[in-house]
């Protein structure tokens, strides 16, 4: 396993759900900007399965673009989305490196596999509602509502 | 929330003056009581939408409405192309077309009963469903094109279904205008092995029997009777609707400043229907709307030939499919004249009135079938369009229960399993790869459907039919 992996797997739970009457938002908290970017990631993956269950056996790239910093969470998560739903993967470790236009992330995972993960839900999209990135105390907090 | 917030324009209709940036008033049609429980934000979302370019009329809300992204859940709102009227992909939805078919089957509850395990049984393992399933049928890049401009026409030349189904289905099965090649090589790609996929979340299919009529006449043309067994699908246009959502909002959020549209937030992301983005949204909404209905086809396909193995008497022609995540150009009565609007209906169903041209000659006197999908082991609706529904929001009526609590609650409230036997005490077999999804769907996490289609009935947008309850449903 990549060591950026490694790094991941000692990060407490910095994410959470928050309300939202027929989805669910995700919002994911960090000391760094990437940081909360990653954990919005596994608040995603929580939307559908408990990310406990998820090993984190292969790994995907990807690479996104946005002028902003919500879009690009946006895009972040979609992007994960994205490999979810054509590789029928779930994903259970993030890494995001930030860079002057957008970002470069990596995700750890394993095939779905019904009996073991019980995914309760696939997940659409990620949305602009309630959609929002911003220094929150001594790091970053990233949120958004994704359509399921 | 409050009443005070609008000026009650009737029992069933709640007004929200003009006021601020809002170009007409927003309408909210429901009951004191739904409207009591609705979230703050339908009033904030409608409001919203009132406020953008081209809207006619007024921004409406159907009785089942609630929190959406941008556009209220629910939502109803026309754009004039001439007065700067836009197109808004989160007007549509994520999921573009998703809808509701009902089958009939010309069986009773005993020929359903007799077999009602193996039945189920059968339907869990011919319709792929859940996260992670895929279908059978694989389309090559000339085939995802001639499915996405042919819709369940092309899906029934293919085979999956018959001639006289395509009447029964809005547009006649295929949406025109439709342009594949706007449609993403990812957003394909997404669709490459979902094809004749039930998905997840609220979809479901049900074997359902009808329990009440409430208009004798009506289900008469619609061929539905008290005891009558029919089938009903609920689902969309699967991964590449949500692709072609996603993509199509960034760029509408991302061009809005250009084309002069201030956003009061950017999930209300939109393009002017004139426009270069607005146009290209157009034909790979269309697009999408095709591959709901052949998606919808094909899986009535699978039903029919399980049927075909199970009770091999019974026939399952097509009663009526809609869509209720659209935007379809349609020709409505607005400021003197008749205008060609495009009429956005997120989370909500159009509903013809009697007479109306677009109808098959067998509904034209009893008007459009409203089919309602409630939640698992409550019931379903079956509707139907009135004259009077054109002149109080488009043609357009409610779509389901709509949820009364998040998915989080609902797995604190309930357990899968739990939820799956209680409903097996009842007589409803529910199949499902997953009990976290079955406890996040669980009837109770749903409003009384029956409050909903009630109030749509009082407010004169949809007249009751009949009400169907589930004996077996397979969900996602």
């Amino acid at each position: 396993m990549p060591r950026t992996a490694q790094r991941t797997i000692h990060f407490v739970q910095r994410w959470e759900h928050f309300e939202h009457g027929a989805d669910v938002g995700v919002r994911g908290y960090g000391a760094t900007l990437a940081e909360a970017f990653e954990q919005a990631a596994l608040a995603l993956t929580a939307v559908i399965t408990d990310p406990a269950t998820v090993r984190p056996l292969e790994h995907v790239e990807v690479s996104c673009e946005a002028p902003d910093n919500e879009l690009l969470l946006a895009e972040w998560l979609n992007a994960i989305v994205y490999e979810m739903a054509t590789r029928r993967m779930l994903f259970s470790r993030f890494a995001v490196r930030l860079e002057s236009d957008g970002l470069s992330g990596e995700a750890w995972g394993e095939p779905v596999e019904a009996a073991r993960h019980h995914p309760a839900v696939e997940v659409k999209g990620a949305t602009y509602t309630q959609l929002r990135v911003a220094p929150e105390g001594d790091g970053w907090v990233a949120q958004t509502v994704v359509d399921v | 929330m409050e009443l005070n917030l609008f000026e009650k324009a009737g029992d069933y209709e709640w007004v929200i003056p003009r006021q601020g940036a809002m170009r007409v008033p927003a309408v909210i049609y429901a009951s004191e009581a739904l409207v009591r429980d609705m979230d703050r934000k339908v009033y904030e979302q409608a409001v919203n939408v009132a406020a953008l370019p081209g809207i006619v009329k007024a921004s409406y809300a159907m009785p089942d409405a609630h929190w959406g992204y941008g556009f209220p859940i629910g939502g109803v709102a026309a754009f004039d192309p001439d007065a700067g009227g836009v197109v808004s992909a989160g007007g549509v939805g994520f999921d573009i077309s998703c809808g509701v078919r009902c089958l009939h089957t010309g069986l009773a509850r005993a020929d359903i009963e007799q077999v009602q395990a193996p039945l189920a049984h059968e339907l869990s393992r011919a319709i792929p469903a859940g996260v992670g399933s895929t279908g059978e049928i694989r389309l090559g890049e000339k085939e995802m094109d001639a499915m996405l401009a042919g819709g369940a026409a092309w899906a029934v030349q293919r085979g999956w279904g018959e001639a006289a189904d395509l009447e029964r289905i809005e547009e006649h099965g295929q949406m025109k205008h439709a342009k594949p090649g706007n449609v993403s090589a990812q957003a394909k790609k997404r669709q490459r092995d979902e094809m004749g996929t039930l998905g997840s979340g609220n979809h479901y299919l049900e074997i359902q029997e009808v329990t009440s009529v409430f208009d004798a006449d009506i289900a008469a043309a619609y061929g539905l009777a008290q005891g009558d067994i029919v089938v009903m699908i609920h689902c969309g246009s699967r991964g590449l609707g949500h692709q072609i959502g996603t993509e199509y909002l960034k760029r509408m959020a991302v061009s809005a400043a250009q084309h002069g549209i201030a956003l009061p937030d950017r999930e209300l992301a939109c393009a002017p229907i004139s426009s270069d983005v607005g146009q290209e949204y157009l034909g790979a909404m269309r697009a999408a709307i095709n591959c709901a209905l052949a998606n919808r086809q094909i899986l009535t396909h699978l039903v029919r030939e399980v049927f075909r193995r199970m009770r091999p008497e019974a026939r399952l022609p097509l009663l009526y499919d809609v869509s209720h995540n659209t935007c379809k150009v349609e020709e409505h009565r607005a400021d003197g004249g008749v205008r060609k609007l495009y009429v956005h209906r997120k989370g909500a169903t159009r509903a013809f009135g009697p007479g109306h041209p677009d109808l098959p000659v067998a509904f034209r006197d009893a008007g459009q079938p409203v089919l309602i999908g409630g939640s698992m082991g409550t019931g379903s609706y079956v509707l139907a369009g009135t004259k009077e529904s054109e002149a109080l929001a488009f043609s357009s009526a409610c779509h389901g229960a709509g949820r009364a609590m998040s998915r989080h609650q609902a797995l604190k409230n309930w357990q899968g399993r739990q939820v799956v036997n209680e409903l097996a005490a009842r007589g409803i077999l529910i199949k499902s790869p997953s009990m976290r999804g079955v406890a996040e769907e669980a009837p109770g996490a749903y409003k009384d459907v029956a409050a909903v289609v009630d109030a749509a009935d009082a407010a004169g947008l949809a007249r009751k039919v009949a009400r169907v309850e589930p004996l077996v449903c397979i969900k996602g």
